[in-house]
């Protein structure tokens, strides 16, 4: 970029690419006192730039027809085209490590406070982003065509029968049909392939965008003007991206052992069944980044509605994060709050513990630990009001930072 | 607001979203309307079968709407099934448990259908007796003609039975 003359010259007088370098890469300064978690942003979008590249030589074999997917995945993609098995292991984990990636990505953002002022933008077009590649994450698991993929399209779409007044109703307008069938793959693959990527690269724009006119937080959540992080931080480019680079390389080490090692981790076995509408599997499950919210679903096992409505709530209760913790903090680290400290740890153990129970019959004892460990989940959320306003009253009486 | 002067610059404004949003209703109105289901969709959605070639004591399954539907010809010894009953001697109902979805069997010694995943019973009208079926089994709109049930349609002996 350094370089005068020639054809950057040439761009530059007509794109101004020099300014926008600078503003986006070479004088977009990070603080020191940031760590490793804060390399999984970047990660998310090497992420999602092998799905893309391995979803469009996949989409060159697939066929979104009810009577052809099966095979043109099981057979065409896996054993007939060269090195196919490679790009559809490679999408399948990818689609996985997407999900551990953006969990840690979320989670530094609430352990650190980025969710709190000026940086609620970030954080709802973060929370959009999660929703959308959840939302591609469920249409691309129907497109094999597979027992499981097809059952749970089933029970999902099933859920919206639960909306007052149009709820049966929506349910076969979303399935173009009265069970899922032909014209409920054929729209999902064209949701999965066209419209839900454009939407996340418009808001993986506006996320970046907004990300660089608040600025990064740190580990310590103290608010930092531009001015100081130029003088102590760190430019963007090259010096952060440096140590991207090996985070990255140890990245793909990892992510490429599972695909030639462990790949079966995102391959169901019961998925190796064309689609039966006829025969329900006797245990239908989600992938395991949704299990989660899926445990908080059948969590309430004495009540449909309440299972529904809690699912709901767990998925939209973090966007209002920023606005249920009010604490005055001006470090809005959780490092230095310690009530906040021990409620996302509970949080932390809670998640991975509905994720385990996901997994299990929800029978016995296994329903009530669902139960509790549903209520448990929202109770990270009830508490933040509560420490904001402890917290309040120590500000008010000298105490706090 | 009586002086305020509507000018011809907002007007041409005004004019011009105006028609823009129902050009944007009608784009949206259309959209929503091409993921309706097809036709002959809706047409396979509505499916008739003649009640009278099903023998006293036995079971034909119907498929409706992607789903199994029990026809049942009960004998006295069934019971009466009191507000489930279709045309005074059958049970007609969908074939899948209410407990997680999948195919109960009718065992015609027993005469119940048992539900191979988890064990739950539902006697000859189809209500659950054991296990964990929450609710008896779902019965399917219909309407009667003669001793053709029309599945997919909803008539007076089907609204009088979701009433009372």
């Amino acid at each position: 970029m350094e370089k005068k003359g020639g054809l950057m010259e040439w761009l530059d007088k007509r794109l101004a690419i020099e300014t926008l370098w600078k503003v986006m890469m070479a004088e977009y300064y990070l603080p020191k006192n940031i760590n490793f978690l804060w390399s999984f942003g970047v990660l998310t979008m090497l992420v999602f730039v092998i799905l893309v590249v391995s979803g469009i030589i996949l989409l060159m074999y697939y066929k979104p027809d009810a009577k052809m997917a099966f095979d043109s995945v099981n057979k065409t993609i896996m054993m007939d085209v060269a090195f196919g098995w490679v790009f559809r292991h490679v999408h399948a984990v990818g689609a996985s490590v997407m999900f551990l990636v953006l969990f840690i990505h979320i989670g530094r953002g609430i352990y650190y406070g980025s969710y709190k002022a000026p940086r609620e933008v970030v954080w709802i077009t973060g929370f959009i982003l999660f929703v959308l590649m959840s939302a591609t994450a469920f249409t691309g698991y129907l497109l094999p065509w597979g027992q499981m993929s097809y059952w749970a399209a089933q029970t999902i779409t099933t859920l919206f029968a639960k909306i007052p007044f149009i709820g049966p109703d929506l349910v076969i307008w979303i399935r173009g049909n009265y069970i899922v069938e032909d014209a409920t793959l054929t729209r999902f693959f064209a949701l999965h392939v066209t419209f839900l990527p454009a939407l996340i690269l418009v808001f993986t724009a506006i996320h970046l965008y907004a990300v660089r006119i608040v600025g990064s937080n740190n580990e310590d959540g103290i608010p930092m003007t531009k001015e100081e992080k130029k003088k102590n931080g760190i430019p963007f480019w090259p010096v952060f991206m440096a140590k991207e680079y090996f985070v990255m390389s140890v990245f793909l080490l990892f992510f490429f052992y599972l695909v030639f090692f462990n790949y079966k981790f995102a391959m169901d076995p019961i998925n190796f069944q064309p689609a039966n509408y006829l025969q329900t599997p006797p245990h239908i499950y989600p992938e395991w980044y949704f299990l989660a919210f899926y445990e908080v679903l059948r969590g309430f096992f004495f009540s449909e509605t309440l299972g529904l409505i809690g699912f709901v709530l767990s998925m939209f209760l973090p966007l209002f994060l920023p606005w249920l913790d009010t604490s005055p903090y001006p470090y809005v680290s959780g490092k230095h709050r310690p009530l906040f400290k021990i409620m996302w740890w509970i949080f932390v153990a809670d998640f991975i513990a509905l994720t385990i129970l996901g997994k299990l019959p929800p029978t016995g004892l296994f329903a009530w630990l669902g139960f509790v460990a549903s209520i448990v989940y929202f109770l990270f959320f009830a508490s933040l009001p509560i420490i904001s306003y402890i917290e309040k009253k120590k500000v008010a009486s000298g105490g706090g930072q | 607001m009586a002086e305020e002067k509507v000018s011809r610059r907002d007007f041409l404004l005004y004019a011009m979203g105006g028609w823009a949003a129902v050009g944007l209703g009608g784009v949206l109105y259309a959209m929503y309307k091409t993921w309706e289901p097809l036709p002959e969709v809706k047409a396979a959605g509505i499916v008739r079968f003649d009640l009278s070639q099903v023998k006293p004591g036995e079971l034909k399954v119907v498929q409706w709407r992607g789903k199994p539907v029990f026809v049942l010809r009960r004998t006295p010894d069934m019971g009466k099934c009191e507000n489930r009953s279709i045309a005074n001697e059958y049970t007609v109902v969908v074939g899948i448990c209410t407990h997680l979805g999948c195919i109960p069997n009718w065992e015609t010694d027993k005469k119940i259908f048992k539900c191979p995943c988890h064990g739950g019973e539902f006697d000859a009208c189809g209500v659950n007796i054991f296990g964990p079926p929450p609710r008896p089994l779902e019965i399917p709109p219909f309407k009667l003609e003669g001793t053709t049930i029309v599945l997919g349609e909803t008539g007076p002996e089907y609204e009088k039975m979701m009433k009372g």
